[in-house]
């Protein structure tokens, strides 16, 4: 079950970041999960959030650029190696990761880790075959 | 095509009779220059010349250049050939690379200014049943008033928007039905974008033709233009200092611009030793008003470096054609040591798949130039990799290197954060000046 995804392209200067977030915000957008890719002239921020269509459309309507995709999430247990071996897991069936980031589960139990890969069903098979457990954007907004 | 001019006669007038035309209103008009302005009798007295030494076009290469700096040393009244009681108006150019220059106009020289005017509207297809809607500047700026009044001598309903208000601009095209459009090249373009976020396709307005000067524009500018449109778009050149808009304008054939050689001689120049280069060469282009009364500049060094083609063309107008100026050569930008016109990046942007939205800024670092582009990246190129949109930046950075010889740093911004223009646009940056 792939996740959807927000990234929106946000210029490296003062006040570039906020006002996304301000406009998230205004538009009652709760956020569960982000990461930023940066450059020196830009930065691309990744977000999950509890209303994918409705935060595309606030911030489509305010002039910014957005692209929704769809990413890989699976659970990984709190124990040593264990993102190790989902990476191996993907690396042995050729898959390449383009990014990825990591936060704590509501639980407790272990960490969730989005992939951004280039065919989500296979690396969705692979992993679960290898006994990861995929995460759903029903968890995710826990 | 059915071809249609507004003076027939003297569009189409054969090369032997318009020659014959121009020696005429020449020899006249040497004569009232010399007799009414002081400080060109000067310049010809300098080189021994009276009015009886130029019998006609051939002899026009013995004449003094004037240029800018001239019109600003002679500000306000120099230049006048007539007393100032004869004339109706003034219109001034921007200013912003000095002094302004003012030039004056007696009622003929409007009508004869209008006439330009009305021959290009007529050319672009236009008619006393069209409507035509004027975005140009109204003011000191010339545009607004050039269009105007050829509007009304084609006798078409004109719209005199001015402009700006993007939003009335729109309005009123669509509840008035214009049919003929005229602005700069790039306030058509943020038009277009404008219709297109309202959701309208190119169809659903009633334009047929767009009229857009005054700055300079490319041939991949004008394709996407048409398309965003759904137009015909034809340019029109002029300036200040000859009258305004309509010295010269295309026909249906889009290929170089007629120039009103009844009203206006041209000659291309070396711009560096003075020298008349053959037709066909590249260089300075310069203008003889043949029958202005107020403001008749003879020899005027324009700064735009294009070409003229003298080969018939098949629309039936005999007036010699110039192409599209690659820029003002005071818009030249010498980066180290290379010459750059923006409409050459212009070109590129285009071609490789972006709009014409851009800003170009140079700047010296460790004594060496620097070269940065600014380009607005659309939703459709939007990718979430970082990768994706370096890639991006080298692509379009290795195009502008192939094309200049010298590589550009591209930086791919958010959409509408460069300024839009509804006049002339500024589009270049050189902070080098601030160092000097």
């Amino acid at each position: 079950m792939a996740i959807k995804q927000l990234s929106v392209f946000v210029e490296n200067k003062r006040g570039g970041l906020v006002r996304i977030t301000d406009l998230l915000a205004g538009h009652g957008i709760n956020l569960s999960a982000l990461s930023i890719a940066d450059t020196k002239d830009f930065g691309i921020l990744r977000l999950i959030v509890d209303d994918t269509e409705k935060a595309r459309e606030a911030l489509e309507a305010n002039g910014v650029l957005v692209k929704v995709n769809e990413v890989v999430g699976i659970e990984i247990p709190d124990r040593t190696g264990e993102l190790s071996r989902a990476l191996s897991v993907l690396d042995d069936e050729g898959i390449n990761v383009e990014y990825l980031y990591a936060f704590l589960s509501a639980g407790g139990t272990g960490a969730y880790v989005v992939l951004r890969v280039e065919d989500n069903a296979t690396a969705e098979s692979a992993l679960t075959s290898a006994g990861f457990r995929t995460v759903t954007e029903r968890d995710v907004r826990k | 095509m059915e071809q249609r001019y507004y003076q027939a006669g003297v569009e189409t007038m054969p090369r032997e009779e318009l020659r014959k035309l121009q020696n005429e209103k020449l020899r006249k008009q040497v004569e009232h220059v010399y007799r009414s302005v002081p400080y060109y009798r000067a310049l010809m007295d300098e080189k021994g010349l009276t009015p009886g030494d130029i019998g006609g076009v051939e002899d026009l290469y013995k004449l003094p250049f004037l240029s800018k700096s001239d019109l600003r040393e002679t500000y306000p009244y120099g230049m006048l050939a007539v007393p100032l009681s004869d004339c109706v108006r003034i219109h001034s150019t921007s200013g912003t690379t000095g002094k302004r220059v003012i030039a004056y106009y007696t009622q003929h020289d409007i009508d004869l200014w209008e006439e330009c005017c009305a021959r290009a509207i007529v050319a672009a297809g236009g008619s006393k049943d069209d409507v035509v809607q004027v975005c140009y500047g109204y003011g000191l700026f010339t545009g607004g008033s050039g269009l105007h009044g050829g509007a009304h001598k084609v006798g078409a309903l004109t719209l005199p928007m001015s402009s700006g208000n993007t939003d009335r601009q729109i309005q009123f095209m669509m509840d008035l039905k214009s049919t003929i459009i005229c602005c700069t090249p790039s306030y058509a373009a943020y038009i277009g974008e404008t219709l297109r976020e309202k959701g309208y396709k190119p169809s659903d307005n009633t334009l047929k033709a767009g009229i857009f000067g005054a700055e300079p524009w490319t041939e991949e500018m004008r394709r996407d233009i048409e398309k965003s449109l759904g137009i015909k778009a034809y340019d029109i050149y002029g300036l200040t200092e000859t009258s305004g808009p309509g010295v010269a304008f295309e026909c249906s054939e889009q290929h170089g611009m007629h120039i009103n050689e009844d009203h206006f001689v041209a000659e291309i120049i070396d711009p560096d030793t003075g020298e008349v280069l053959p037709d066909g060469e590249k260089g300075e282009l310069v203008f003889t008003s043949l029958d202005k009364e107020a403001f008749p500049l003879l020899r005027y060094r324009t700064r735009d470096i294009c070409v003229l083609d003298r080969t018939p063309c098949p629309c039936g107008r005999t007036h010699v054609r110039m192409a599209k100026p690659m820029g003002r050569s005071d818009d030249m930008l010498i980066i180290r040591g290379v010459n750059v016109f923006p409409s050459q990046i212009e070109t590129v942007l285009i071609n490789e798949g972006y709009a014409p939205n851009y800003r170009i800024e140079v700047d010296r670092v460790n004594n060496s130039d620097t070269l940065d582009v600014f380009v607005e990246l659309s939703p459709d190129q939007f990718s979430d990799t970082v990768g994706a949109i370096t890639t991006m930046e080298k692509k379009l950075s290795a195009a502008i290197t192939g094309i200049l010889g010298i590589h550009p740093t591209v930086h791919l911004v958010a959409p509408k954060s460069i300024e839009r223009s509804e006049g002339k646009a500024k589009r270049v940056v050189d902070k080098r000046k601030l160092h000097d």
